[in-house]
Formats: C-alpha cells, structure tokens, sequence
C-alpha cells in the first residue's frame, strides 16, 4: 500500500503538465454531463411548472353527483388545500334588454387556483366574486355581444349578479370546454339563492385539490380508485394534463431522456479517451516494474490510484465547471430567453455527474491495464504497447467490457424510464461501437495492404500511420464516431420535434367560433364574416340526439341497473354529432373503418365513435346503437372508432354520421374563424351578431395564445438543448483527438530530425486525420440517421425527419473538426528541440 | 543457480512463425560468470530475458535460484525477480517519471522496506552519482543512466544479475569503472552474472564464454 500511494505521487510528480493536460479531458467529460443534466432539469422544472398552471391545483376530482362525504374525507386527510367547484348550464338574463341565453355556470369556492393565474379584465375578478355581494365574471364575447359592462346587472335563476369583469384566461379549463357555451362564474355562496343547483341539475361537481409536498397525485388517484369506486369519481392530474396536451411535452421528456444519455456517453468518450491514453503511456513503466519484481497488483494500483485521483481531480474541476457553465450562460442571454426558466444548480445531476466521471476514470484505467497483467514484461517493452496480444479471452478484460455494457444499458434504462427503450438506446450504442471498431480494423488492415506506392511521400505516409504500431485509428474512429452520431442523432430528432410542434401548432388554426347558426343563416353568415375581412375556415352541421337504446337495451332500463358498467352522463346527454364524408384532420380511425356516405334507407347507419366515448359506453365495432333525433329514431351500428385531438381546437364531434342519413333532421351550424388579432376578431363579432342575434361567439383566442405559449416554450427547451448539447459535443470530441498528441510525438521528431520540412508534417498529420475523421463522420451519421428513424417511429412516434443538409454539414464539420484538432496538436510538437522531445520519450 | 535446459523461443510473424532461439541449454553454479556473445539479431537478449523470466518460453525449461520460473505465473516469477534478480537493460530502462534515487529504491520498495534510502544513496555514490540523486533520466546522459540502472539491480543483493550490453553506450573509462564495478560485486558478494556483450575483453573476464548464431548456441567454452 505504502508503495502503491509513493509511486502513484512520485509518478505523478514528474509528468503534472501532461497529466494536466489529460485532466483537461476529463474535466470537459464530466463539465459536459453535469452541465446539461442541471440545464435538462432547469428546463424539465419549466416547463412542469407551466403544466401545473394549466392545472391550477395538483388534482383535479370529479364526480356526476355531490362529492360525497367520504370523498371529501379522504381528501380532508390527505392534509393539502381543496377548493369545490359546480358546473351546470342554465339560462342567464339581461333584464335591460329582456335577452335570454344559454350559459355554463362555474359556482367556485375556495383559493383555487395553487399554480397559474385567473386572469380578468379588469384585474380583480375573481378577488371580486369572493365579496359579500352577488357578482359575476362573464365570457367576454357575452359582454361584446350584448354591450355590456362592470357593473351591470344579469340575473342567473333568482339572483341579479353585478358583472364584474370579462374573463380572459381561468387555469385548469380545458380548451374544449369553452366551447360548449359561454362561461360565467359566481361564487358558491351565492348559489342555494339562485335556486339553481339542487338534486336532478345536471351539474358536474369537482374538487379542485393542492396536495402537501410528497404527495404524489397519480398515487392518490389509484388509491382513491381502489377505495372509493362506487362513486364513479373521474380524476386529472398534471400529468394528464400534460399528456392532453398532445404530445409535445411528452416529446420534451424524452428527448430530454436522450439528451442526459448522450451527454454521458460523450463524458464517457472525453474522459475514456484521456484516461486510455495517458494509461498506455504509462505501459512501459508498468513494464519496467514487473521486471523489477512487482507484482500485477502493485503495478497497477499504481495506475489505478492515479486514474481514481484523476477522476476525482476531474469530477471536482468538472462539476465547478460544470455549474459555472450552467450559472454563466443564462447570465449571457438574459433578455433573449422567451421562457422563464429558473436556473438552479440541480445536485442529483451534479452528483450524477461526478459519480459517473469517476466510475468511467476508474474503468477505463483498469481496461488498458489489465492488458498488461497477462504479457510477458519482455514483450511490452519491447513494442512500448500491450496490443491485442494474448489478451482476447482474459476473462477479467470481458468483465469490466461486461460492466460497462451494462452500466450504459442501466443508465440508459433510468434515464428512459422504459426497459425497451433504453435496452433499445444501449444496442444501438453497441451496435454503433462494434461496427467502427470494426471499421477501425478494417481501415488499418486496408492501410497495410493497399497504399499504392506511387502516392507522395507524405501522403503515403499519412495513411502509413493508420497501421503503424501505436495507431490511433481504432481509437479515434470509435470516439469520433461514437460522438457524430450520439450528437447528430440528437440533432436530427430536434429537427423532427421541432417541424412536429410547428405542424401541431395553431398558427392560422381557428380561434373564433360562431355556434347556434340556424341551417338558413350559414351562407349568409359566410358573406358577413367574410366582409368583414375573416372568412369563415370551417364549419359543421350540427344535429342534437339523445341515446334511445344500446345494445338493444334502453337507456331507461340500463339506468336501473344497480352496477352501472356504463357512465350515465354519456348515457343522458345530449349529443351533438354532425355528418361529414370523411375524417377531418384531427382524426384518425383505430379500429374498423370510416364510412363517407350511404343511400338512404339500408340498414343500420355506420357511424364513427370517439375513442374514450367508446370506452366509457363499453362499444365496440359492429355494436348496435339507436339514436332519439328529436323525435325520430336512427338505427345506427358502430362502423369506426377514432382517435380526436381535442387539443387542435378544431370542431370534433363524439359521433360522426355519414353523409346521407341526417341531412332532413333539424339542425343548426358551428363556423370556426381565424381572426388575426383582437380588433379584427371585436369588428367580425359586431358584424356577425348585429346581423344574427341567435348566434353566439366564442372568442379562444386566449387558449389558443397559452397553447401556442407551451408550444413555443417546449420549442425553445428542444432548441437550447440540442445546440448546448451539441457544442459540449464538439470541445469534448476535440479533446479526445488532442489526447493523441503524444502518440505520434516521436515518429514526428524523428522524421523532423532527419530533415521532415514543417509542411511535410502538417500534410502527413492532415492525411490521418482527415480520413480518419471523414470515415468517422460517415459512419456516425449513417448511425444518426437510423437512430433519428427508430427514435422518431418507437419513441415520439412522428414521421422523422431526413434534413439531409443537416447530415452533410455535420460530415463537413466532425472532418474539419478532426483535421483542426490534429493540426493543433501536431503543432505543440513540431516546435518543441527534436533532442528534449527524444530524451523524454525514452 | 541457473540451469537452462532446451529451451527455446519462436514468435508468430506475418509471414509464419520464426524461431529466434532454438533448444538452447547450459547450466551456472553460484557465483559463476558466463557472457552470452553473438552477432546483432542472434536472439542474445531473448536468451537473456527467458532466463531472468521476463518472457515465456515456447519450449525447454529454466531453473532459476532453485524455483522452475517457466511454470510459475506471471507473479510469482515477479516475485522470484524481486528476490533473487537483478537486471541491467541494453536500454536502460529507468522509469522516466522517476528521479534516479527513487528508480534505484523501487525495488526495496515494492517489498514495502523503509529507510532504505541511505542503502540507496550509498549505491548511487558507488557508481559515481552522488550529485544526481534527484535528477530525472531526461536530465542524465546514457552512461549516467546506465550507471543508475545497475545501482538499481545491485539494490536487492541479487543473487544472480542479468546484463545486457552494460557498456555498449559507454566510454572507455566509464566503461571500465562499470566493468570493475560488476565484477567487484560478484567477487564481493558472490553473485552469479549473466552478461551479453560485444566487447571481446569483457567478455574474456568472464568464466564461460556462450557463443549464439542465428538462434542455436554454437559453442560453449572456458575463457582462458
Ligand atoms: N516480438 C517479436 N516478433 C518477432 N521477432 C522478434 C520479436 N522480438 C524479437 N524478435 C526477433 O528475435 C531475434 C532476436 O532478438 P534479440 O533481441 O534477442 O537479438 P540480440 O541478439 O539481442 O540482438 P542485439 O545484439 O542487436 O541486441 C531478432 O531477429 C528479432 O528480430
Ligand atoms: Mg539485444
């Protein structure tokens, strides 16, 4: 032990410049991971914190009837903050104009919302709502359309309100919501006066819940599941919020996933490229003491000791770095951030970080070394390196090779958080590995056998060097390699996020919807809006239906069971489905198939069920149900059942008939509009309203603003990340080819000695490293390419993108890269005395 | 103390496998000097490493201080060679990142000794280097370094010590005091020398005289 710990600092001692400079790779590995694992958890804290607003509270539980006492209890003893909502339609008044209109009362109680804002115009409203007289906050396109202003009286049931303010943007309503009917609050307090609520409304009821830190809402949710079912109680949580969101935040999770893979593999590759090179460096001497009569163990603890020191040394450097990084840079772009990304310094990536970068320091020292253990001291120094000799089925070699596997398929695992996508991560990986180690041999055996002797000298030369004894080619084609393809991959899935949250976007999508348009008012309503310089974009016939039978059985009868299997809500409702020859945009059939059209009087009608709908009645295809359209009954069978994204905000519909069936039912028409701005979406209104009273107007344009913000945000996150990610990529690439400076120093200063011109050897150096660098590059994007593809298909299941501009630059760039760095490092050595670099080199 | 019985080395090549040392066998008493003599090439230091067990051979056997060192592994033989070996390489082979005490000391110390310092200082001042105990080998000369490397095989009391070339980067008279210095100790304390060498004179002081070619020993005589 004594010797081990005086030779480790004795050795050390000597060499502190080179061991310096080795350390700079290390340091940059692990900078790198931790760098962008605290950036990552900024950013996934943002972005979280964005959903909650959404939210408004941590749970959400709703229930068809009154929460009942035990529900509330439950809740009560999770010790967080509830607050209670009702929901039901009813009939607002405006006695100064004898107008009468359908409206969603929200009767509100409590301090929601925890997270966002409810934002009024004027500011206030809600803070109003909670005073002792009655008041109430309105849809602003009510107060447009009615001229209405604060302080005006409405009267819901019995109560007069005062308006207080025009809604602008509530946390926790989901988009689709707001266009059933315009909204308008009032306080819970206020509302046994109205007479309104009572038993048989047809209200929705939801408690609105802050849980304590800790508590996890998706545990609360199952648990309340298992304990409390015969309340037939729905839940959302942020986590579902998000995910109804569409897909662009969970796109971020996952590519956030990818991104700490990717950045530990390229610490990985900085620090494994010094570690390995300075260790070989380090053979000889580990030569010279087994000769002198030490042990395998106590020559390498030596090497051991040092590298463990190494990666301490770097995992401390790296981790400062790492945070000054993270500090520094929001320092420099404040002002250009769109997003309010707290930056925070996350420990669990810094201590992920360091362990990793001490763990890779430690593994890498002992794979070179262990090679030494089974060659003869005679043999390694003789060729100064330990190769492929002899060591091919050392078990231990095959062990640590084994452990690193299997750490990079744990780590890829946890950071996936699902075992085949993370398996699929590691094989990848592997597969990547084994194909340029391949290529790393094949090259140098290809270098052996087919140089054509008529090539410049210096040209011959420079591939000479990729067979040579102590080549690099296997190394530096691995770690480029390796490196082009982890941080293209990365690149190329930004690029196909990003082009899907632009296609999701709602960028000239509707945000104005005219409802209640009578079937001899929609063309007239076109000309008017389009006058009015917005053109109606879509709009749908709408026909109003209640459930007569399912299954042969009637609504009435199944309501009686004692163990509904079926919602009653989706049982009692009123339906408003419309009939349309094909699938709009936002759909896409799951199971069976879309029917466009059918003659009149053939049978049951195929229709076309959204997904959940089908769910919560328990249909599926082929499964008759009949339909009361207003007095007439349609015999229908379940034809399609399709996916919707509500979250478009385009008109959907829980049912579409085919065309051909509903045509003579009464029905009336909804037009979606995109309205530029404020103005031109207050000037239609005016215009479509003066003209036909009967219509209502839903203005989203708010939602669609928050949507749009998320996006925007999630946009930005992917961006930041992929270019910070791949610029960390780059310097570390860089320093794992500066690690080579020393291979190649001898033969370079003994070819200066004998008279090699400067140029010469900057062309024999441009040579190696260009092909070793292109052949890197090429392989690595082939890689990134599939990898782009298997990620795009099995983890964000989007078409992927193939920017094949992006794949050239990035060939272009790793060459150059590579050409630079070697150019860099050879420079070092070409102006150092030929005899001081000889004499240290023996 | 050493007996040598057939042995021989071959290593695969591209172009088939080459037999550098064929059957070679001798056998050395305590105390004993032999010089191993031989053109460039003719496997002298291959001979040399094999019987300090720095190599394994493909065939034969060496017995060395009693021990067959071709059947022990790789450490015991380590252990064999800190206990009974010295070795002076053709090319020196200090540890680069060592100053030339702590070159001298390393193998004392791998077998955990302390206070072998003066020990050390006492052999460096023996071969004329008792101003450059803390000068690295980049900051020696060859011969200097030559002198380090056998003040660090003479630092065990080796049994027996392995020369390669002790002289052959040396002048005259640094040569002759390395020489004199060699033969002292095995004078001295008895230890068997096994020298490879170019230099007829030297190798005239030694009592047996191994003459390789192209791989077999070609002859095997007394100096006069
Ligand atoms: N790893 C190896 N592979 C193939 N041949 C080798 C290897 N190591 C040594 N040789 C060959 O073995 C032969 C003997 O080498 P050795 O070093 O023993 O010669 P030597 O007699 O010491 O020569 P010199 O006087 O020049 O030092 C040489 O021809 C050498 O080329
Ligand atoms: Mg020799």
């Amino acid at each position: 032990m004594r010797f081990t710990l005086l030779m480790a600092w004795r050795d050390s001692r000597a060499s502190r410049r080179r061991l310096a400079l080795y350390s700079l790779s290390v340091v940059l590995g692990i900078a790198a991971l931790v760098s962008i694992g605290s950036f990552s958890a900024n950013v996934r804290q943002a972005i979280d914190q964005e959903a909650k607003g959404l939210l408004g509270a941590d749970l959400f539980v709703t229930s068809p009837a009154p929460l009942a006492p035990p529900v509330l209890e439950y809740l009560k003893g999770l010790g967080g903050d509830i607050s209670r909502e009702e929901t039901f339609s009813s009939m607002l008044a405006i006695p100064s104009q004898s107008h009468v209109r359908l409206v969603q009362v929200h009767a509100v109680e409590g301090a929601f919302p925890y997270y966002g804002k409810f934002q009024t115009e004027p500011a206030g409203g809600l803070e109003a709502l909670r005073g002792s007289s009655p008041t109430v906050v309105l849809e602003p396109t009510l107060l447009a359309q009615y001229g209405l202003r604060t302080g005006d009286a409405v009267k819901l049931g019995r109560t007069l309100f005062t308006v207080a303010a025009a809604l602008k943007k509530v946390p926790g309503e989901s988009p689709g919501v707001a266009m059933m009917a315009p909204r308008a609050y009032i306080s819970m307090g206020e509302l046994a006066g109205t007479g309104l609520s009572g038993p048989g409304a047809l209200a929705r009821y939801r408690a609105m819940v802050r849980l304590p830190a800790g508590r996890d809402a998706d545990v609360v949710v199952r648990e309340m599941k298992d304990r409390l079912p015969q309340f037939r109680l729905s839940f959302e949580t942020v986590g579902e919020r998000k995910r109804s969101l569409g897909q662009a935040v969970s796109h971020l999770d996952g590519f956030l996933s990818l991104v700490g893979f990717v950045a530990l593999i390229l610490g990985g590759i900085g620090v494994a490229s010094s570690l390995h090179a300075y260790i070989r460096g380090k053979i000889a001497t580990v030569a010279i003491l087994r000769c002198l009569g030490a042990s395998a163990r106590q020559s390498f603890s030596v090497y051991l000791l040092q590298g463990f020191a190494l990666g301490i040394a770097g995992a401390v450097a790296g981790g400062a770095l790492g945070v000054a990084v993270q500090l520094a840079l929001p320092a420099l772009f404040k002002g250009l951030l769109p997003v309010d990304v707290d930056f925070f310094v996350s420990w669990p990536a810094l201590a992920r970080g360091t362990g990793a970068g001490v763990v890779i320091c430690l593994l890498f020292s002992l794979l070179p070394l262990l090679a030494v253990r089974r060659i003869p001291p005679l043999a390694a120094l003789r060729s100064a390196v330990a190769d492929r000799a002899a060591v091919a089925a050392d078990p231990w070699r095959l062990a640590i090779a084994g452990m690193i596997a299997a750490s990079v398929a744990g780590f890829a695992v946890w950071q996936t958080g699902q075992l085949s996508v993370g398996l699929g991560f590691a094989a990848m990986l592997g597969l990547g590995f084994l194909s340029l180690a391949g290529l790393g041999y094949l090259v140098s055996w290809a270098a052996r056998r087919f140089i054509p002797r008529r090539l410049p000298y210096v040209v011959r030369q420079g591939f000479e060097n990729l067979h040579r004894p102590n080549n690099r080619t296997v190394l530096l084609l691995v770690s480029l390699g390796l490196g082009t393809f982890l941080v293209l991959t990365l690149f190329l899935a930004r690029t196909t996020l990003l082009r899907e949250i632009e296609g999701a976007g709602t960028l000239g999508r509707p945000n104005l919807i005219f409802f209640d348009i009578q079937d001899d008012q929609i063309a007239d309503l076109r000309t008017a809006a389009a006058e009015a310089g917005t053109p109606v974009v879509e709009s749908a016939p709408i026909v109003t239906m209640r459930i007569a039978s399912v299954k042969g059985r009637s609504v009435d009868d199944l309501m009686k069971d004692k163990d509904p299997k079926v919602a009653a809500w989706a049982l009692r409702r009123e339906y408003r489905s419309t009939f349309r020859g094909s699938l709009s945009q936002t759909e896409k059939v799951v199971e069976g198939r879309f029917t466009g059209a059918v003659a009149p009087g053939g049978g049951p009608v195929p229709i076309s069920l959204e997904e959940g709908l089908a769910r919560d009645m328990q249909l599926h295809l082929g499964d008759p149900v009949d339909w009361d359209v207003q007095g007439v009954v349609v015999h229908s069978r379940v034809g399609s059942i399709r996916t919707v994204e509500w979250r478009r905000l385009e008109p959907n519909f829980f049912v579409v008939f085919p065309d051909g069936v509903l045509e003579g039912a009464p029905k009336t028409y909804l037009a979606a509009l995109h309205a530029g701005s404020a103005d031109q979406s207050g000037r239609v209104q005016r215009a479509v309203v003066d003209r036909f009273p009967n219509v209502t107007a839903i203005d989203l344009a708010l939602v669609v603003e928050t949507l749009d913000g998320i996006f925007s945000k999630v946009a930005f996150a992917i961006q930041f990340m992929a270019l910070f990610t791949v610029a960390t990529g780059l310097i570390v690439l860089a320093g794992a080819v500066l690690m080579g400076r020393h291979q190649r120093i001898r033969e370079t200063v003994l070819l200066r000695t004998l008279g090699a011109t400067r140029r010469q050897l900057a062309a024999i150096q441009l040579v190696e490293y260009a092909v070793l660098g292109f052949q890197a590059a090429v392989v690595g994007s082939v890689f990134a390419v599939g990898g782009n593809l298997l990620l795009a298909h099995f983890v964000f299941h989007v078409a992927a993108a193939a920017p094949f501009g992006q794949v050239a630059a990035a060939i272009a760039i790793v060459s150059a890269l590579s050409v630079l760095t070697g150019w860099a490092a050879g420079r070092g050595v070409v102006d150092h005395p030929p005899l001081e670099v000889l004499r240290q080199e023996t | 103390m050493l007996r040598v019985t057939r042995l021989t080395k071959t290593y695969p090549t591209a172009a088939g496998p080459l037999t550098v040392l064929h059957e070679a066998s001798f056998e050395l008493g305590p105390g004993a000097s032999m010089a191993i003599v031989g053109p460039s090439g003719s496997g002298k230091t291959t001979l040399l490493g094999l019987c300090a067990g720095l190599d394994r051979a493909t065939a034969g056997s060496v017995e060395l201080a009693g021990e067959r060192i071709d059947s022990l592994d790789e450490d015991a033989r380590a252990r064999v060679r800190n206990a009974s070996v010295g070795f002076v390489f053709q090319n020196f082979q200090l540890i680069p990142t060592l100053t030339a005490l702590e070159n001298v000391l390393v193998p004392l110390e791998l077998r955990g000794e302390r206070g072998c310092e003066p020990a050390g200082r006492a052999l460096l001042e023996r071969v004329g280097l008792a101003a450059r105990f803390d000068h690295y080998p980049v900051q020696l000369s060859g011969g200097e370094q030559q002198r380090v490397a056998l003040a660090r095989a003479f630092i065990n009391s080796p049994k027996i010590l392995f020369c390669d070339e002790p002289t052959g980067n040396l002048d005259g008279d640094t040569s002759d005091s390395m020489v004199e210095l060699i033969f002292g100790l095995n004078r001295e304390r008895g230890t068997t020398l096994v020298m490879v060498t170019h230099n007829f004179e030297l190798a005239g002081r030694c009592q047996r005289i191994l003459r390789l070619k192209g791989g077999t020993v070609v002859s095997d005589e007394r100096a006069a």
